[in-house]
């Protein structure tokens, strides 16, 4: 109780501390998000609505991708942006950079997966319909995008929700360097370990307040999507 | 007669079927109905005139252009001349207005609100603009279908079933909208029907075909008054076994 009542001061109060690792963990999240949606939404919708040889591979990489352990990412990532790894001379490794590239990998497959299945359930008729209208490529897979909204939409929420709760790989990458690479999830894990409970419930609650907000837009879309069927 | 579209030797094969177009011509300002029993061809035809499948063998010429079996990729400018109108009409899940106007606005085509609103009415259409296009029965689905087919004046309307299981409101309102833009527009109309009856009401050249095979093409007084094969007499008759 005590380290509770101790949150809500530190909330309360704006303690710099507390929010700045708030803001520098949404900046980064936030990047990472953008980034995973520019890869995934694309590579998910040629998936979903091309047939190529190799697909069923590429298919199997990118499920692969969707249950891989993430620090095992980080750990990849570690060791191409270590020193004497192939992307040493970047200089990324312990930057917000590396954490970036870190959660951009890790969420990427996650919306491709979800918006792939989004895609492929968007009527074929319609998509024949769309070409013998005149449509592009390029026109009748946004007009895809458009149909499948709503599972577009949740495969990037999900995508958000693996990146801002993601400790292993980013504490592998970024160091959680105070000030510099520390985020709500790596500061949790620190204040725990150092006894200060009342800071790590403080990033706990508003790790979870942010979760919560995630999950209650995505039953809203659900519902809608229910409403729209009816 | 100004020909649109020639078909020459035009071949699909699929598993246990062959559709063999021996030569076909599409003329401005005709509706030309195909008839046959379910699995005659009709609509693979349809698909290759539509350049949505790819023939084996044969050619076809569009306008200007010549394509062949190893050259079906017709050019966007010739693709968004032709447009088919299926039996099951497949629209986005948007209001009625922006299915309509979709054509135009992938063409980046001016949208004159008058001329649809026009169709639009004519199509018994301007009070369901705002609708959601899941919201509408069958019928009103497949005129907003026929709608978005003509906004953008294609020169080739291709229809495939349209009418089948509609009630005849919605038939007389679909055959009715068709055989006046071909009045007034001038297009190559190929409307594939199960009716005999349809095709004798709105055909002026009337096609049989059977088993990937053309029976018969005549006018339409020639082909229901003095049919020439009698596989023709026999599908008239209902008595063609399928």
């Amino acid at each position: 109780m005590e380290g509770l009542a101790e949150s809500l001061i530190l909330l309360l109060t704006f303690d710099p501390y507390v929010y700045n690792i708030i803001g520098l963990s949404l900046r980064l999240s936030g990047i990472a998000l953008v980034l995973s949606t520019l890869i995934g939404v694309p590579l998910g919708t040629i998936l979903g609505l091309t047939n190529f040889r190799g697909k069923p591979i590429v298919t199997a990489l990118l499920y692969t991708g969707m249950g891989f352990p993430p620090v095992v990412v980080g750990l990849f990532v570690f060791l191409l942006l270590s020193s004497v790894g192939p992307l040493g001379q970047l200089g990324w490794l312990f930057s917000v950079k590396a954490i970036i590239a870190a959660q951009t990998i890790i969420a990427f497959p996650l919306t491709a997966g979800f918006t792939m299945a989004a895609v492929m359930a968007v009527d074929k008729n319609l998509m024949k319909q769309l070409q013998t209208l005149g449509a592009t490529k390029l026109q009748a897979s946004w007009a895809a995008i458009k149909e499948a909204r709503v599972g577009v939409f949740v495969s990037i929420i999900v995508g958000f929700g693996r990146i801002l709760s993601e400790v292993g790989a980013v504490m592998l990458v970024g160091g959680n360097i105070e000030g510099k690479t520390r985020v709500l999830t790596t500061a949790i894990v620190l204040e725990t370990r150092q006894g200060n409970f009342g800071v790590a419930i403080a990033f706990g609650i508003i790790l979870m307040t942010i979760t919560f907000l995630i999950n209650l837009s995505m039953l809203y879309l659900q519902k809608k999507h229910l409403f729209e069927q009816n | 007669m100004d020909q649109i579209f020639q078909v020459n030797k035009l071949q699909k094969k699929y598993a246990g079927f062959e559709l063999n177009i021996e030569k076909l011509s599409l003329i401005k300002g005709e509706i030309f109905c195909i008839l046959g029993p379910s699995g005659a061809g009709k609509t693979t035809l349809l698909r290759l005139l539509n350049f949505i499948e790819k023939p084996d063998e044969g050619e076809v010429s569009f306008q200007s252009h010549q394509f062949n079996a190893q050259n079906y990729n017709p050019p966007l400018e010739v693709m968004r001349e032709i447009t088919t109108v299926f039996q099951r009409p497949a629209l986005l899940k948007d209001n009625v207005w922006n299915n309509i106007i979709y054509p135009l606005k992938i063409r980046k085509q001016k949208i004159n609100k008058e001329e649809i609103l026009k169709i639009a009415e004519e199509l018994g259409l301007t009070s369901l603009l705002k609708q959601n296009s899941n919201t509408l029965s069958g019928g009103e689905a497949q005129r907003v279908a026929l709608a978005r087919a003509l906004v953008f004046k294609p020169k080739v309307l291709l229809l495939d079933e349209p009418t089948a299981n509609l009630d005849p409101g919605n038939i007389k309102i679909i055959e009715h909208m068709v055989t006046k833009y071909t009045r007034d527009e001038n297009p190559a109309v190929v409307w594939i029907t199960h009716n005999h009856f349809q095709a004798k009401r709105v055909g002026h050249r009337i096609c049989l075909i059977d088993g990937g095979l053309i029976v018969e093409v005549s006018d339409n007084n020639s082909f229901f008054n003095n049919p020439k094969q009698q596989k023709t007499k026999d599908f008239l008759s209902g008595e063609m076994h399928f």
